[in-house]
């Protein structure tokens, strides 16, 4: 499921805290009880943080970890960050809580796999690192001890991280950019630090690394077969078109007028983004709608259709007009926000078709929110369409209603049957 | 008068919200011609909330139903298991057995009077004398395939499907051979629908064993 694989991508991991060997010294450090003004603030912090998407297990106790990471490298085990003084954090000052978050270092020196999205969280400011461990101080312990990762040869070779850490690791809380607004800011703030939603949408490459140059411009994600899109392009997600309402609504209810969420996204918003107060939800989307550079996906005409996927386009509209058009309408508008529109919806057009393609054979739920408690879903049509039908009908999709993405394969549909759901 | 099609709504209605059930389950919860695939329609809501949270939860293993509930509240669960409990549409046709009279017969047996010396009992005596289940979370048995029928009782015979301590079902599955499975899931799918298909009332029947779902 999604919340395991969202973060595999840093390829290597979060770690594991085997030893317990914390220092004895650091328990007369503890501070005094944090106020409850403080914790409150540090749980709004942790969901933002999407704490939770990670170090709770299925139908395990809340923080205790233990959720298994399939990556490229092997599987990870979460760690327990329940102040349980010998399975948990419990014996952790916030100093060493805050070298964790911002340095990816343990109370012992040790190196912190990049699963745990430490290259985000360097972003942190000291107040904020301060307010989550007061939650994470408040929370009931759980005596769970965290579980050895599974690391094929060499990755379980942890220096190795070492090497990680010299090419795409940069330690340094955010700096504000005085010629923005406060606004701005802060949502660059949400999004570069807490939020780490570079870890999904800038592309890995083999060594499990994402370069600042590169940054938002989308990619695959590892073992889960979803495409993080862009964030810069609006060819893909850039939000350069899109009102601040319409991003705020997609963020926080899960639905907007433009799309909804589904895939690891959904996640993201169920577990964390949907908990956003509407100051920080508007700052983000100011931010991310700052992010699209250039204009519209480019109207110019689509290379000349091949003689197959001509073939595909007129195998496909038949399959749409049966199976699609009465919740999508016989020209894609949808009935927005809960049957999305398919005409212009940039999701279906970005140059990788994996997602459209997998909504067509998996269908979804967007998540429960508050704002939208009661989503309408998507029906899979996986055991309905065959290989070739699946092709025609997201040819069709992607090409038809003045929309610009290119034809897709049989054999692509095929792959994707494979896809991890969970 | 025309509506722009931009601006039309979606119903605001279960059914319009569950049509990602219906490619498997039918519109109405009334099951498909895939065989694996159940009917829900009337069965108890308790019985279907059960399900569908431990679908969420991945307790209960089917990848495609467990990516679809994922992020799914309880409070939205509860309310899809009441629309389906509410739907009465027709039954299928009960199938024809291609088993032998024969083992029919002791599908009949097993189903209605259980094996008392094997410890077994009758499907009857918690599902009620129609099959129909029981509230809050007895389920009914009729208007299912023999093949969905005896997979689930071969999950639960292997452990890959369970339900709350103390796992009634568990057990019982656990004193059947194959070939009993293979009889009660033939007998069953091949039951005319029932003439009154509502489910017995809490506590109307007096269950043989103790179930973690329907506590008494």
């Amino acid at each position: 499921m999604p919340r395991t694989l969202k973060h595999l991508l840093a390829a290597l991991a979060a770690s594991a805290l085997l030893t317990g060997a914390t220092p004895r010294a650091a328990v007369a450090q503890q501070p005094a009880q944090a106020s409850a003004a403080v914790v409150a603030k540090g749980e709004y912090l942790a969901r933002a943080g999407d704490c939770i998407a990670c170090h709770t297990a299925r139908e395990g106790k809340i923080f205790a970890g233990g959720l298994p990471m399939k990556t490229p490298f092997g599987t990870l085990y979460t760690s327990n960050i329940t102040p349980d003084p010998q399975t948990g954090i419990g014996m952790w000052t916030s100093d060493q809580f805050f070298q964790m978050m911002h340095n990816g270092r343990f109370p012992d020196g040790g190196l912190v796999y990049p699963a745990m999205p430490f290259a985000s969280y360097t972003k942190v400011t000291r107040e904020d690192s301060d307010a989550i461990y007061a939650y994470l101080r408040s929370i009931p312990p759980v005596k769970q001890r965290n579980r050895e990762h599974d690391l094929k040869f060499p990755f379980n070779n942890r220096s190795l991280i070492l090497g990680w850490r010299t090419l795409f690791f940069k330690e340094g809380e955010f700096k504000s950019d005085p010629t923005k607004s406060a606004d701005w800011n802060r949502g660059a703030y949400l999004v570069e630090g807490l939020g780490h939603c570079g870890m999904c949408h800038t592309a890995i490459n083999a060594l499990g690394g994402s370069s600042e140059s590169q940054a938002f411009e989308g990619g695959l994600i590892p073992m889960q077969n979803w495409y993080a899109p862009s964030l810069t392009s609006n060819k893909e997600a850039g939000l350069g078109d899109w009102t601040i309402e319409e991003i705020t609504d997609y963020l926080t209810k899960g639905v907007s007028s433009r799309g909804a969420v589904y895939g690891p996204m959904a996640e993201v918003v169920y577990n964390s983004l949907q908990y956003l107060n509407d100051g920080d939800a508007r700052a983000m989307a100011i931010y991310l709608k700052s992010l699209a550079q250039g204009t519209s996906p480019d109207k110019s005409a689509a290379p000349l259709p091949s003689a197959e996927s001509s073939l595909l386009l007129s195998l496909g509209k038949p399959i749409y007009d049966r199976e699609c058009a009465s919740c999508h309408g016989a020209v894609g508008l949808g009935m927005p926000p809960h049957y999305p529109p398919l005409a212009g919806n940039q999701s279906i057009q970005m140059g990788s078709a994996v997602n459209a393609i997998r909504m067509v054979l998996n269908g979804g739920y967007p998540p429960g929110t508050a704002g939208n408690p009661m989503p309408y879903g998507m029906p899979p049509f996986a055991h309905r369409l065959s290989d070739d039908e699946v092709a025609a009908v997201v040819t069709y999709i992607r090409t038809s209603w003045g929309n610009r993405g290119g034809p897709v394969s049989a054999r692509q549909a095929n792959e994707l049957r494979a896809a991890t759901l969970n | 008068m025309a509506q722009s099609p931009a601006t039309e709504r979606a119903p605001d209605t279960m059914a319009a919200r569950v049509l990602a059930c219906a490619s498997c389950h039918g519109a109405e919860g009334e099951g498909t011609s895939d065989v694996y695939f159940p009917r829900l329609a009337g069965k108890p809501a308790g019985y279907l909330y059960n399900q569908l949270v431990a679908f969420r939860d991945a307790r209960r293993k089917y990848p495609p139903m467990n990516y679809l509930l994922d992020f799914l509240p309880d409070p939205y669960l509860k309310q899809m298991a009441e629309h389906f409990a509410s739907l009465r549409p027709p039954f299928p046709p009960p199938a024809i057995p291609d088993v032998s009279k024969e083992i029919l017969a002791r599908g009949e047996a097993i189903a209605t009077h259980g094996d008392p010396q094997r410890g077994i009992p009758a499907c009857a005596s918690c599902h009620g004398p129609t099959f129909s289940g029981m509230e809050p979370a007895i389920p009914g048995l009729l208007g299912l395939r023999a093949s969905y029928v005896s997979a689930q009782l071969g999950g639960w015979r292997y452990g890959t499907r369970t339900a709350t301590a103390p796992d009634c079902m568990q057990i019982v599955a656990g004193l059947l051979t194959e070939d009993d499975v293979k009889a009660v899931a033939a007998f069953l799918s091949s039951r005319p629908a029932p003439s009154d298909p509502s489910f017995a009332p809490r506590g109307s029947l007096p269950m043989p064993l103790a179930c973690g779902s329907q506590p008494n």
